[in-house]
């Protein structure tokens, strides 16, 4: 399975990496989207795949009974996926006032800060 | 710097200092430089009798470096040197610069050089002297660009510490060199070392870096032309910086290592060479200045020339001469230079066609430099006639090549006799041509010490050259060539030799010359027009350096984000697939286990779905393949014992498809793409991730975090998730911070739309 897993990965990254070589900066956000999820999977990964049995401790015991699943990849997924998703959401924000105050989503265009001419066309590409 | 000294003139009159840090920039660094000379002197008796101070403390241990002094007669000629004339110089300096809202600044930059020139010569540490070389380099940029708000003081400060500074790193490389050579850097040891450096394989790259230091701090051809430059500064400064002191550092820096690195073909032709070239053309150039300061920068030149010339030779004699010649050169021209300091200050000029008739006006000015400029045409009975004699004898009756190093002598001394008459001589005993910018009277008695006192111990040493011999001479020479050789004796009346019939035409031709200078003025200035502008060429090679650089920002910095996106992951592929390569074996292939349908969904869905994602030109086929693989993900959590995970993800990915949705209703359309070289490296960097997750697979597990967590889950923390009680207890803080984050991006993401709305129709600013 772990070679499957590999697999998504790579596939995850690629795709991703596609995305955000885009000139739009919404193919930029999707990337980033897509990189967060092969991230994620890298660590599950990482921690090896046992068991299918979550890590959690049956009443009356102070321990679990049987083997389970690594409950740390887990938790720092849970982070992840909370702090990848408040990027994505501040990331989507940026987009949207780029194209309010710029008029385009082309980041060849975004030159504001470079002290090159902003294009005048507020039509947007 | 405060903004208010670098808007000129009006707001530095604002803000003179008060009176008691005036008097305390007058007169404190004077009593420091007495003190450390009359210190100084007091060691001489000591150092003359043939001991050699060496007091030592440990500054970098683990790397061998000392900041050890190394005194002896070498290093406490130039001590006195720098001390006396500073003290001198400083003296002057506060009658000079009266009344200048920046003092103070000037004499905190020239007490900081002082102190930096002595930790220089003192320094028995290579490291340490080129830590002390590099602060001459810098307090010297500090006083040429003194004048800030002229342009042609910060162009020379710039150019003496470009040149002086490339010419310091070169040297630094030569001085790691010697202690990778060597295994020490002190010098003592280095010299006291049974193998000299000129027999070490690495010999002539430690020479090229060394001479490449020492050529540029003195002047040498052809990095002469920043010395003249450098006259922008006050002209205290040229008599002390690039006159006395700095400019002999190289010099120094040559006389130290002559007995390690000397003596060899290279060094005599390469010394000899660029030496004599340089004394004879900065003397050609020295008569063809009409301004007395300028003219007198290019005899500096000379000088210096002279002093590399004469170590190029091997010998007592040739010592004997360079180190006479380098106290008489230092106390005549800092003494000029004083007086042509005067001069200017009294007249309000400094040109030599204008100049006339002072002796009436400044008869003390008058002698002193009548001393002085006899000094330095090499007149009996002063010090300079000493030094020049030991120089032709050591030319005529010692060198290797006697019509070389003595025809380099005669031409450039010759032409010191001339300029000696200009400078010296011509600005106070012909009638005034015209009248003078302003009525000239004597200087004070702050202004006069120095010129008088310098010029007046080039008469006592001439007179009485034993003084000199005893005290500073002998323990020179032996401090360089080995307490094995004695030093030449200097006199007055060395009897009927070749030297003296030198001497005698070096007389007859310059004052022959002197008559009609002013015609031999012209004839080198029109050869001068022919020959290449040193001074242009290096504008031309700042110029290329500049175009050079913008060219370098603009190939590199393109202000493109794809141009970085893609250097970052073409560098992260690259540095993965080089770990990979380097690691050269690939782990056995896991065993696909079993896999059913159930394991073969999630991942057909995420290779589906990122594929659309990738390729799709259309938002909604975009937006449902990003929400198949956030499923595909989520699904894997769940067969591998994560449901906590599973949740969340569907819950965030609903989330993030929402979002999007709404945001493309404001959003304009896709343009379709297709960008088969970012499809390379996309693919590369995916391999490269890939196999590096496939390399750590292989890699064994460790899991003693993981067990204590599920061990200490339920009896530490009462808690029967285990994901959840390491999230809000044994991570608390993790998950406090993560919430910050989200929160912070929250408020961020709400401001920037409002300000979207309010400033809607408007431009950002």
């Amino acid at each position: 399975m772990e070679v499957l897993l590999v697999l998504c990965v790579g596939a995850l990254t690629a795709a991703s990496v596609y995305l955000m070589l885009a000139r739009s900066v919404l193919r930029f956000l999707f990337g980033l989207v897509l990189l967060s999820n092969a991230a994620n999977l890298v660590i599950l990964a990482a921690g090896r795949l046992t068991t299918v049995n979550p890590p959690l401790i049956p009443e009356g015991a102070s321990a679990p009974a049987a083997a389970v699943a690594n409950p740390l990849p887990q938790a720092l997924i849970l982070t992840a996926i909370v702090i990848g998703f408040g990027l994505f959401a501040f990331a989507l924000t940026l987009v949207l006032r780029a194209q309010g105050a710029l008029g385009t989503l082309d980041s060849d265009d975004m030159t504001l800060a470079e002290g090159r001419p902003v294009p005048t066309t507020e039509d947007g590409r | 710097m405060s903004p208010a000294s670098t808007t000129g003139a009006p707001a530095d009159e604002a803000r003179r200092p008060s009176p008691l840090a005036e008097a305390a920039a007058a007169w404190l660094p004077v009593a420091l430089a007495a003190g450390l000379f009359a210190w100084f002197a007091a060691l001489l008796p000591a150092v003359s009798g043939g001991a050699v101070l060496r007091p030592t403390l440990e500054w970098v241990p683990s790397l061998g470096i000392r900041a050890s002094l190394l005194i002896d007669g070498l290093s406490l000629t130039f001590a006195l040197l720098i001390t006396g004339i500073g003290a001198l110089v400083l003296l002057y300096s506060r009658t000079y610069l009266a009344g200048h809202p920046h003092y103070p600044r000037f004499a905190l930059f020239l007490t900081a050089f002082m102190l930096s020139m002595l930790g220089l010569v003192l320094a028995d540490d290579l490291v340490l002297l080129f830590v002390f070389w590099e602060l001459t380099t810098i307090t010297s940029y500090l006083l040429i660009g003194f004048d800030h708000a002229a342009a042609k003081s910060r162009r020379s400060a710039l150019q003496a510490l470009l040149l002086t500074g490339a010419g310091g790193l070169a040297f630094l490389a030569g001085v790691i060199i010697i202690g990778t050579a060597t295994g020490t850097y002190s010098l003592a040891e280095i010299l006291g070392a049974e193998v000299p450096l000129r027999e070490h394989p690495w010999y002539l790259a430690i020479l090229i870096l060394v001479l490449a230091g020492a050529f540029t701090k003195s002047a040498q051809f052809p990095f002469h032309f920043w010395l003249p430059n450098a006259m922008a500064a006050p002209t205290p400064v040229s008599a002390y910086l690039h006159s006395a002191t700095m400019v002999k550092a190289g010099v120094y820096l040559l006389a130290r290592l002559h007995p390690t690195l000397g003596g060899t073909e290279v060094w005599f032709w390469t010394l000899t060479v660029a030496g004599g070239f340089t004394a004879v053309l900065a003397s050609l150039l020295s008569v063809r200045q009409t301004d007395l300061k300028l003219s007198l920068a290019y005899t500096t030149v000379m000088a210096l020339g002279t002093l590399t010339l004469l170590l190029g030779q091997q010998g007592a004699y040739a010592m004997t001469a360079f180190a006479t010649f380098l106290v008489a050169h230092s106390l005549y021209k800092a003494s000029l230079f004083l007086v042509v300091g005067c001069i200017d200050h009294e007249t309000g000029t400094r040109e030599a066609e204008i100049l006339g008739g002072l002796a009436r006006a400044m008869p003390v000015t008058a002698l002193a430099a009548a001393l002085a400029g006899l000094s330095m045409a090499g007149f009996p009975p002063l010090l300079g006639f000493i030094g020049k004699e030991l120089a032709y004898a050591a030319a005529v009756e010692y060198s290797a090549r006697p019509y070389l190093v003595g025809g380099a002598l005669l031409g450039a001394n010759v032409l010191m006799v001339v300029v000696a008459g200009i400078v010296a001589l011509r600005p106070f005993w012909r009638p005034a041509p015209a009248p003078l910018p302003r009525t000239p009277h004597e200087a004070p008695w702050t202004m006069l010490a120095g010129p008088v006192l310098l010029a007046l111990g080039g008469l006592a040493f001439g007179i009485f050259p034993g003084l000199l011999q005893g005290a500073v001479v002998n323990p020179t020479v032996l401090g360089f060539v080995g307490p094995d050789t004695t030093p030449a004796i200097l006199r007055l009346w060395a009897g009927f030799n070749a030297a003296f019939v030198l001497s005698l035409v070096t007389f007859a031709v310059g004052i022959a010359l002197y008559l009609v200078h002013v015609r031999l003025r012209g004839l080198i200035a029109a050869a001068e027009a022919r020959l290449p502008d040193f001074d242009t060429g290096w504008d031309r090679l700042m110029e290329g350096l500049l175009r050079f650089a913008i060219w370098q920002a603009q190939a590199i910095q393109t202000g493109r984000l794809r141009t970085y996106i893609a250097a970052t992951f073409g560098v992260v592929a690259a540095a993965l697939a080089f770990a990979l390569l380097m690691r050269g074996r690939w782990p056995e292939p896991a065993a696909l286990g079993a896999v059913g349908w159930l394991q073969l969904a999630p991942v057909a869905l995420i290779l589906a779905g990122s594929a659309v994602a990738a390729l799709t030109a259309s938002r909604i086929a975009a937006l449902a393949g990003l929400g198949a693989t956030g499923i595909g993900v989520a699904i894997v959590f769940i067969l591998w014992g994560a449901p906590d995970v599973a949740i969340t993800q569907l819950l965030v990915e609903t989330l993030t498809v929402v979002l999007m949705a709404v945001a493309m209703l404001r959003l304009p359309h896709l343009a379709a793409d297709r960008r088969p070289g970012h499809g390379l490296l996309a693919l590369a960097t995916g391999t490269a991730v890939g196999g590096a997750l496939l390399m750590v697979l292989g890699t064994p597990m460790d899991r003693r975090l993981s067990d204590f967590f599920e061990a200490a889950s339920y009896p530490d923390a009462h808690g029967r998730n285990i994901v959840n009680v390491i999230l809000v207890d044994f991570r608390a803080l993790d998950t406090f911070g993560e919430i910050v984050v989200v929160a912070v991006a929250a408020l961020s993401a709400l401001a920037l739309l409002r300000a979207a709305r309010t400033s809607s129709g408007r431009r950002a600013p």
